[in-house]
């Protein structure tokens, strides 16, 4: 999978996901933390995340508690899902 | 106006007991309620629930309502005809009397089966399992069967529900609009709401462990509990004592986060202090606190800070009941309230079921056996919900 | 209980958000659904809090922020809010997602909008408000309750202002169920809206109105019994039908429930104009919220605006009767007095 089309990827389905209505991909930076500051997402954010990981890329995140290091950033969720591809939920 | 207002009569249905007598037994004995899922038709077989062990059908032949009557409101009316008979009160019709009940599911037991057919084509489905969906439906539907006509009304706070309805009634009657009012709330299990915490990822897989450092979540229960709170001048009339005082109360709000709590439990705090306020107490006072103790990591932090701020260094005795009853949402102000009075009439206080490890943040951990021979002068009942919604009880000895 | 409204904040199915009614135009609503006419909430709140809001709680909110920025407070020492139906766009997200994805895959954001009390607490975290804060869902009583609740807090002296509020919304869903159950089969349109009041104990010397009182009746057997509420309310008040210069009415279209006005205006207010409001805002159970806003906005100016429609009053109006009733279930009164 590529990385950078994954990234990209995931950008607009963050956008949609969320409903950050104002932001387009292209205001998200790779590196740009998630959570806190940055974008400033909270822990229902972090659940919905959960959700569409499931959901677009059939990966399970049983425990919340890997949330953060997972979604720090658009670049650690694409690492992530490149990692974990083929395990099936 | 009334200046203090009595509890002459309890009634509670709840996985552990469909009466009073029942629930007061599993909790001396240490039977919990929560078990594997039986009556609950949902595809989360594995998580652990606190079911009332009653069908709807025997529900429905135990109240005499019809047959499509909400789970909800089925609870309700079991746990408020009991409080009712319990507080005979002499010339209940020539009273002012009122009916304040709490829930959050509604009929959401029946709608959600509604809806299936519904969504396949708007043109089907039964309107009689959706015709009592809004909350307000299972409290008229008890209120009507109890005879009460002067007030009713029903609030929805989530887990702070029951409780408020509680001191909403009280005020009614220091305010003197009301003689006698029947007070709590009742929520039924829901696929809804099942799937509903589970999607937050705060349901525990095992069961519950209110207030240890490895609590995992909590377990959603069912059932109803409701007090009969009268004035001095009713008071005066009935054919036996009281049960004890609703000496204070009060709701505050974190205004933190939607659904988490604040780390130092600002809410929480504001509302066991305002109760203490109202009642005229100062925190060593009290003699048990009926946790909230949902056994979540962010509730029970939350609730434990604030206890450590307002009642170091001296604590009194603590449990959480939902190691019994599981987290009966909309029910559990009132659940926990009959516990609280029944805690204050027989000088009893409850264990909390499973906690093993102190949490390392707090210096005070829970009882963990059943106590007799207590001299329990004033409880302190905790119920707090999403949107921040703080609300505590206290009752106290006459 | 006398308590005084600082303030109000509507959004209805009329232009009454930021601009005073009287100079507003009717909007006449063909069918039998009338919408609430929405402003752009992004001029509102903040973009960062509104992408988590749904319809119902932007209503709300809107509402609620507009009436406390006329008032100009910050914090009000409690917040109250009444809805019947709660936030029907939530539950019905999160109900068809648990159907079509069988109870797999559920996202957490609409089940926790979809608890009645959203509104409300998302009014106190926008204010980093700690106050009372609590929310009725009884039917056509919930607004009635919500407002007791506060006048009671005044009372008590435990806050010297409240807010409160009456919410409602239609979605397409609750629409068609509610029209299976016959609600608009006999003349009746459905409404929704957010109303909003700031009431204190005492008079700022720019008050909308002062509320004198409030009853509620359930169930009533009979005509009679209505009548007999109403001529006991008025007295508990102090004063008869004489004094009253105009009163607002719940009918609704309905020609069965708009009977019972009927019956009244012959034998309680015969002499008394009268006006209805629901051609404006629509049936639904928090509909007293409107009349509520509508009878203080009439006697802040003294006179019913050309708006209204239903009534010509020859003399400046300085008391007000509400009537309504939903479904004949649920009867309130409020009296209102200029100040």
């Amino acid at each position: 999978m590529d990385k950078e089309q994954l990234m990209a990827d995931l950008k607009k389905q963050i956008i949609t996901q969320l409903n950050l209505k104002d932001l387009k991909p292209e205001d998200i930076g790779n590196d740009q933390p998630l959570f806190v500051e940055g974008l400033g997402l909270d822990s229902i954010d972090a659940l919905e995340l959960i959700v569409l990981l499931q959901q677009e890329y059939k990966i399970k995140l049983s425990n919340a508690d890997e949330g953060p290091k997972v979604f720090q950033s658009v670049k650690t969720m694409a690492e992530y899902i490149i990692a974990h591809q083929g395990q099936n939920a | 106006m009334s200046t203090k207002v009595f509890v002459a009569g309890v009634g509670v249905i709840s996985s552990i007991g469909n009466k009073v007598a029942e629930n007061l037994h599993a909790l001396e004995h240490s039977k919990p309620g929560m078990g594997e899922m039986s009556l609950l038709q949902s595809v989360h077989k594995t998580l652990p629930v606190a079911e009332v062990k009653r069908s709807n059908a025997e529900l429905v032949a135990a109240t005499g309502l019809p047959a499509h009557t909400t789970r909800t409101a089925l609870l309700s009316s079991i746990a408020a005809r009991e409080a009712f008979d319990d507080a005979a009160i002499p010339g209940f019709d020539r009273l002012r009397t009122g009916f304040i009940s709490a829930n959050t599911v509604g009929g959401m037991d029946k709608s959600e089966d509604f809806f299936v057919t519904f969504h396949a084509n708007a043109a089907t489905g039964r309107l009689r399992d959706v015709v009592n969906h809004e909350c307000g439906s299972a409290t008229e539907i008890v209120a009507d069967q109890l005879g009460i006509r002067n007030y009713i009304s029903t609030i929805s706070t989530a887990c702070s529900s029951s409780a408020n309805a509680i001191f909403f009634g009280a005020r009614l009657i220091k305010y003197g609009q009301l003689d006698v009012v029947i007070a709590g709330g009742a929520d039924a299990l829901a696929k809804f709401t099942l799937n509903g915490f589970n999607s937050l990822m705060i349901l525990d897989q095992e069961f519950c462990k209110p207030f240890d450092e490895n609590r995992k979540g909590l377990n959603l229960g069912e059932g109803a509990g409701y007090v009969v709170l009268v004035s001095e001048k009713v008071a005066a009339t009935l054919n036996k004592p009281v049960y004890c005082s609703l000496s204070g109360y009060c709701n505050a709000n974190d205004a933190y986060h939607q659904t988490a709590s604040s780390p130092d439990g600002t809410g929480s705090f504001l509302a066991m202090k305002g109760a203490l306020e109202q009642s005229g107490l100062t925190a060593a006072d009290i003699s048990y606190i009926n946790l909230h103790g949902t056994g979540t990591q962010n509730n029970d932090i939350a609730e434990g800070a604030a206890i450590k701020q307002l009642f170091a260094p001296h604590y009194p005795k603590m449990s959480s009941t939902k190691s019994f009853t599981g987290h009966t949402l909309g029910g559990c102000g009132g659940i926990e309230a009959v516990f609280s009075v029944l805690s204050i009439k027989h000088g009893i206080t409850y264990p909390n079921l499973r906690f093993h490890t102190q949490m390392k943040e707090l210096p005070f951990a829970p009882e963990t056996s059943f106590s007799k021979n207590v001299p329990v002068q004033h409880v302190l009942s905790n119920s707090f919900g999403f949107g921040g919604n703080c609300s505590s009880l206290i009752f106290s000895t006459l | 209980m006398k308590k005084y409204i600082l303030s109000t904040g509507n959004i209805s199915p009329q232009q009454t958000f930021g601009q005073p009614f009287t100079q507003a135009e009717i909007i006449t609503y063909t069918g039998n659904r009338m919408a609430a006419a929405e402003p752009d909430y992004s001029k509102l709140i903040d973009v960062k809090l509104i992408r988590r809001m749904s319809r119902i709680i932007k209503l709300g909110v809107a509402a609620a922020m507009e009436c406390l920025q006329k008032a100009n407070i910050n914090a009000p020492d409690a917040i109250i809010t009444g809805t019947a139906y709660g936030c029907l766009q939530d539950t019905e997200v999160f109900l068809t997602r648990l159907v079509e994805n069988k109870e797999e895959l559920l996202a957490p954001t609409a089940f926790i909008q979809s608890t009645h009390n959203t509104v409300g607490a998302q009014i106190a975290l926008m204010l980093k408000c700690h106050a009372y804060n609590n929310t009725f869902v009884h039917r056509g009583f919930s607004f009635e309750s919500a407002l007791l609740d506060g006048c009671l807090l005044l009372e008590e002296q435990k806050a010297n202002t409240v807010l409160i509020g009456g919410i409602d919304e239609i979605t397409d869903t609750s629409h068609a169920i509610l029209t299976r159950l016959g609600l608009y089969r006999r003349g009746a349109k459905g409404g929704e809206g957010a109303a909003f009041f700031l009431l204190a104990n005492q008079p700022s010397g720019s008050d909308y109105a002062r509320l004198d009182g409030m009853e509620t009746l359930y169930k009533p057997k009979t005509v009679r019994d209505v009548e007999a509420a109403i001529q006991s309310f008025l007295a508990a008040n102090g004063i008869g039908m004489h004094d009253v210069d105009l009163v607002i009415t719940g009918q609704n279209g309905d020609a069965k429930g708009d009977a019972i006005y009927k019956q009244l205006s012959a034998v309680v207010w015969n002499n008394t104009p009268a006006t209805g409001f629901k051609h404006l805002c629509g049936e639904y159970p928090t509909a007293t919220a409107f009349a509520l806003w509508l009878a203080a906005e009439i006697l802040k100016e003294g006179k019913a605006p050309p708006a209204v429609g239903q009534v010509t009053v020859d003399k400046p109006v300085k008391r007000i009767l509400i009537c309504n009733h939903f479904q004949n279930i649920h009867h309130s009164f409020f009296l209102l007095t200029a100040c």
